[in-house]
């Protein structure tokens, strides 16, 4: 067993001193936060280009009321001048022709001529402009017709805006705001670490092997300690190497979450609620709805079981790592050349496939029955049942699924076992499958 | 005394049988050559050995007593196939491959500096391998080897990728090794290196022991009374007035005398030969050869294909 420890150190520390290690970890979530941020503010940032829209006028509804703003100038030409225009668009001042019909009111159509693609930004614009002067004209017409004292202040107050408040009920009957989106959220992200994590470490246990064995210091090695304690010490050095670089990112995220926590003013969700509800039916406090938005998903977070999601990371990243790792290191032992490793590694990549396939599923629906079923199966349940966690998982079904993967490792570790104590001293040529199959029942 | 013994080993890989009832015994102190065509089972003793696997049936006996798991701590391994991390710098290998071998690393640090100096390396100590040239990784490989003591060394064609020199400091070594009590067996298709160093050998062929016994002794045993005559003078004379009881096996002129390979048959003897020799030219030299372990070797596995 010391010896076992050894190597396990040996593993470790040349991984986690390797400066790509240190970098790529510390560099990971500043990566992740510039990919999920960087877009949504690209998004925010405002169009800057000046741009004036020539407008004619035909049904003169719109004659003065159609409001410019810094960077979008209406310009309301006569009809003498349209003509002239709309032949001579190219190297005017104008970006753009706008031409309103007579009959508009009944038709619903006008004419944007221009010489480039129109953005989207400007057409809504101009689009949102028009219909609300229309909408606003056609209501008044209403109002002043039913004569109804109030009217508009009656409508305005039954505008009505329903908030769903999803509440899970737990065994005992205690309650728990619950968000589905957040549920779906976590689900995704941890069952997507999940195979990340085994995908990278398996892989990185597969080239470990294959070092060893095209360094040929294996043998060397194996004279001092057995086959199987050099395979178990390579994995567990391994898996302390994903759980160090798990452990930073968490410690990094909980720090993030800290920092980001002090910048919300400090609300119960109630508080959000109202807030929320005031802003959406003035239709104007749109940063303090952001705020309350945010404010209430903090609060949200707080109620999800962090700790049993968490700890179910853990075991099901440490027994799908082992199951995974064990098969990988075994076709590392099986293969002399890189160019080998794609037929082997094939068979054991697929059912971690289908497993991401499957997550996808079941994070719409997680209590579907290609959920359940797949929460079993030992080759997909670390990364299917990570899915489904956040959503609440009865314990009968966890605990199942925990004792098949533990069994299913060992058993994958005890082939494995066989299969490497003998493919790292074969030299030469690709081995067939019939030939592990073999291996299987060679005496150590 | 017996410091290793194997009684009658058996392995089999399925229905490939790689060993058949192979017995062989180390003298303490001796250098024991294991010899054999590629493929003929060597390897696989010597992984029995290192318990790398398992004999299927058959006795390990080290110091008259079973072998146990412990015994890799007393025995030094340098394989055929052999290699470091290529990545790791050489003292930090080093260490942990003599820690692996039971070492404590004050003890591993003491013997590397001891082995470091001898070998004038210690500049390269936080070198990594790949930096290293093949012979230069070779020496690191050597000194893991017998860096923690062992009592049993087993070397598998240790000359390989060294340069004449090197192989020559790395000879001296083994004997050195050998002097202060160390047991050594080896492994080698060089069968030059068999003869200056082997005391006893045991010769495997298609998974059998077929020749076992101290070097000289087999040498001897396989000597067919051919005898080598330098002299000066005409052959033809010499042909005529030789008789039936020799066959003429080759005659080489050189500068100033010829050379004669001579067999005896009918059971004559050297002084009868001599002393029809000697009445029809000079004799410069007389003796009789001995077979090299090369022609042995070959001898021996081609006799036992035909059979």
């Amino acid at each position: 067993m010391k010896k076992v420890g050894i190597i396990i150190k040996r593993e470790y520390n040349t991984r986690v001193k390797k400066k790509s290690f240190i970098i790529l970890t510390l560099l990971m979530p500043v990566l992740f936060a510039a990919v999920t941020i960087l877009p949504t503010y690209l998004a925010t940032m405002n169009d800057t280009e000046e741009r004036t829209v020539a407008v004619y006028d035909g049904s003169g509804i719109f004659l003065g009321r159609l409001e410019s703003t810094e960077y979008t100038k209406f310009h309301f030409i006569p009809k003498e001048d349209y003509d002239k225009l709309r032949d001579n668009l190219k190297g005017s001042k104008y970006y753009a022709l706008l031409s309103i019909p007579p009959n508009v009111v009944t038709t619903n159509n006008v004419e944007l001529f221009s010489e480039k693609n129109v953005p989207f930004d400007l057409k809504n614009k101009i689009d949102n402009n028009l219909s609300s002067i229309l909408e606003n004209d056609k209501r008044s017409a209403l109002l002043k017709e039913a004569a109804v004292p109030d009217l508009e202040q009656k409508l305005e107050a039954a505008r009505t805006n329903i908030h769903v408040n999803t509440i899970r009920v737990g065994d005992k009957g205690e309650e728990h705001k619950s968000s589905t989106e957040i549920a779906m959220v976590l689900g995704y992200i941890f069952g997507f670490m999940i195979y990340i994590f085994i995908f990278i470490y398996g892989t990185m246990v597969m080239r470990g092997v294959m070092e060893e064995k095209q360094n040929r210091i294996v043998e060397v090695i194996v004279s001092s300690v057995k086959p199987f304690e050099l395979m178990m010490g390579k994995i567990v050095g391994i898996a302390l190497v994903g759980l160090t670089q798990f452990a930073i990112w968490v410690t990094l995220f909980i720090g993030i979450f800290q920092v980001a926590k002090g910048f919300i003013p400090d609300m119960s969700p109630e508080q959000a609620q109202n807030l929320m509800a005031q802003s959406q039916m003035s239709g104007q406090m749109e940063s303090v709805a952001q705020s309350s938005q945010v404010q209430e998903i903090f609060s949200m977070m707080s109620s999800i079981n962090f700790p049993l999601i968490i700890g179910c990371f853990f075991f099901f990243f440490i027994g799908g790592y082992l199951l995974y790792s064990s098969l990988f290191g075994a076709v590392g032992s099986a293969i002399d050349a890189e160019e080998d490793a794609q037929q082997f590694t094939l068979p054991v990549t697929i059912p971690l496939i289908i497993a991401i396939i499957v997550m996808m599923n079941a994070i719409t629906n997680p209590e579907g029955p290609i959920a359940f079923w797949f929460s079993l199966i030992p080759f997909t349940s670390p990364v299917v049942m990570m899915v489904r966690i956040p959503f609440g998982v009865p314990v009968w079904e966890l605990i199942l699924s925990m004792v098949l993967l533990v069994a299913t490792f060992i058993g994958t570790v005890w082939v494995a076992g066989k299969i490497y104590r003998t493919g790292i001293l074969m030299y030469g040529k690709k081995p067939t499958w019939k030939e592990l199959g073999k291996w299987l029942t060679y005496r150590s | 005394m017996e410091l290793f013994s194997a009684q009658n080993v058996v392995k089999n890989y399925n229905k490939f049988r790689a060993l058949s009832e192979v017995s062989i015994s180390v003298a303490e102190g001796s250098i024991f050559g294991l010899l054999g065509p590629n493929g003929a089972g060597k390897t696989t003793l010597i992984r029995i050995i290192n318990q790398i696997t398992a004999p299927d049936s058959g006795k390990l006996e080290f110091k008259g007593r079973p072998l146990k798991a412990d015994d890799v701590f007393r025995i030094g391994y340098l394989p055929e196939e052999r290699g470091l991390y290529k990545k790791m710098k050489v003292g930090e290998q080093a260490l942990y491959l003599a820690q692996l071998k039971g070492m404590s690393r004050r003890d591993a640090m003491k013997q590397l500096k001891y082995w470091f100096e001898k070998f004038e390396i210690t500049p390269w100590w936080d070198k990594k391998v790949m930096e290293l040239s093949k012979g230069m990784q070779q020496k690191v490989q050597f000194i893991c080897t017998v860096l923690h003591q062992p009592e049993l060394l087993i070397f598998d064609e240790p000359f390989s990728g060294f340069d004449p020199i090197n192989a020559d400091l790395l000879k001296n070594e083994i004997l050195q090794l050998r002097d202060k009590g160390a047991t050594i067996i080896f492994s080698t298709h060089n069968m030059a290196s068999v003869e200056e160093l082997c005391d006893h050998i045991a010769l495997i062929d298609k998974s059998k022991k077929i020749l076992d016994g101290p070097t000289q002794e087999i040498r001897q045993q396989y000597k067919s009374n051919i005898f080598e005559v330098e002299y000066r003078g005409d052959y033809d004379k010499l042909t005529r007035n030789l008789g039936n009881d020799y066959q003429i096996l080759s005659n080489e002129p050189s500068e100033t005398a010829q050379k004669l390979a001579v067999q005896f048959v009918n059971g004559s003897t050297p002084n009868e030969l001599l002393r029809g020799l000697l009445e029809h030219v000079e004799i410069l030299s007389f003796n009789e050869i001995i077979p090299s372990m090369n022609d042995v070797f070959i001898k021996v596995v081609t006799e036992n294909k035909q059979n």
